[in-house]
């Protein structure tokens, strides 16, 4: 089944406010073996010139994540999630993320293809504070395979 | 101009790890019954966690936790981690591609898993000066 090429530009409402954690930049930043002193300790983060500890580049997709489920659970759109491989991912900062944001996604479709049997979405989701200041921009690119 | 390269080890115990930190809990990232069924040769990583992986050696090159400014990849190949202690290794290499006048540089990134590219347009814009 091919994706709806006419849902590109639909834009999704706004997620629930997600809240940044110190422990959960602490944690992602273990899990991954960042042991800059700033993904950790608020002083060291501060002598950065940060108002708390630092997430690592890629932390945004998991704010992200909750945002991606809105479309992928579209049915409109059409996706089989049993299907989806990640195709792309890129990000483009404003500033990193930091302990104590409170983060809203909002996402755009921004284009739709199906080529030799699969379906190729491109999704762009801006995140931003409560207040309205953008953090990090988040493009993914899910492919859903076609089946053999 | 290329940096030095860096290598990360990958077992399954860092995926597990990687799963928790990040909210991530795809079966095919810790079952090879369920990696198999769905035609993988066994548990592969989660190309989210290779993309992190590169993303601190990113850091690490640039010397600051806060300095990637723009950073992209496609994932091509997965990283398949074998059920062993041993695990796998990722290698991550980067070419300097640009230096702009107000204090960035654009970086071309490989990264390859027993000599196969896991990543293909691998690009990032890290700042240099503060």
């Amino acid at each position: 089944m091919s994706l709806d090429p006419s849902y590109v530009g639909r834009t999704y409402p706004p997620t629930a406010p997600y809240q940044v954690g110190r422990e959960k930049i602490r944690e992602f930043a273990t899990a991954i073996g960042a042991t800059d002193p700033a993904h950790h300790d608020p002083e060291a983060a501060r002598a950065l010139g940060h108002p708390d500890v630092v997430a690592p580049p890629t932390f945004p997709f998991v704010v992200t994540m909750a945002a991606t489920q809105q479309i992928v659970e579209d049915p409109a759109v059409g996706v089989d999630y049993s299907r989806v491989v990640h195709g792309d991912q890129r990000f483009a900062y404003t500033r990193p993320v930091v302990a104590g944001d409170e983060l809203v996604c909002v996402s755009t479709i921004e284009d739709i293809t199906n080529r030799g049997g699969h379906g190729f979405l491109t999704t762009r989701t801006d995140i931003a504070t409560v207040a309205g200041e953008p953090v990090v921009a988040v493009w993914s690119k899910l492919v859903v395979r076609g089946e053999a | 101009m290329e940096l030095p390269a860096r290598t990360f080890r990958v077992t399954r115990a860092d995926l597990v790890r990687y799963a928790g930190a990040s909210g991530d809990f795809n079966p095919i990232h810790w079952s090879d019954r369920i990696a198999t069924k769905v035609g993988l040769p066994g548990v592969i990583a989660h190309g989210m966690f290779t993309m992190a992986l590169v993303g601190r050696a990113l850091a690490e090159w640039a010397g600051a936790p806060d300095a990637v400014v723009d950073y992209g990849v496609r994932f091509t190949r997965p990283v398949v981690v074998p059920d062993d202690d041993e695990g796998t290794e990722i290698e991550v290499t980067a070419v300097v591609r640009e230096v702009t006048e107000d204090g960035l540089t654009r970086l071309d990134i490989t990264a390859t898993c027993l000599g196969d590219k896991v990543l293909s347009q691998a690009r990032a814009t890290v700042r240099t000066s503060r």
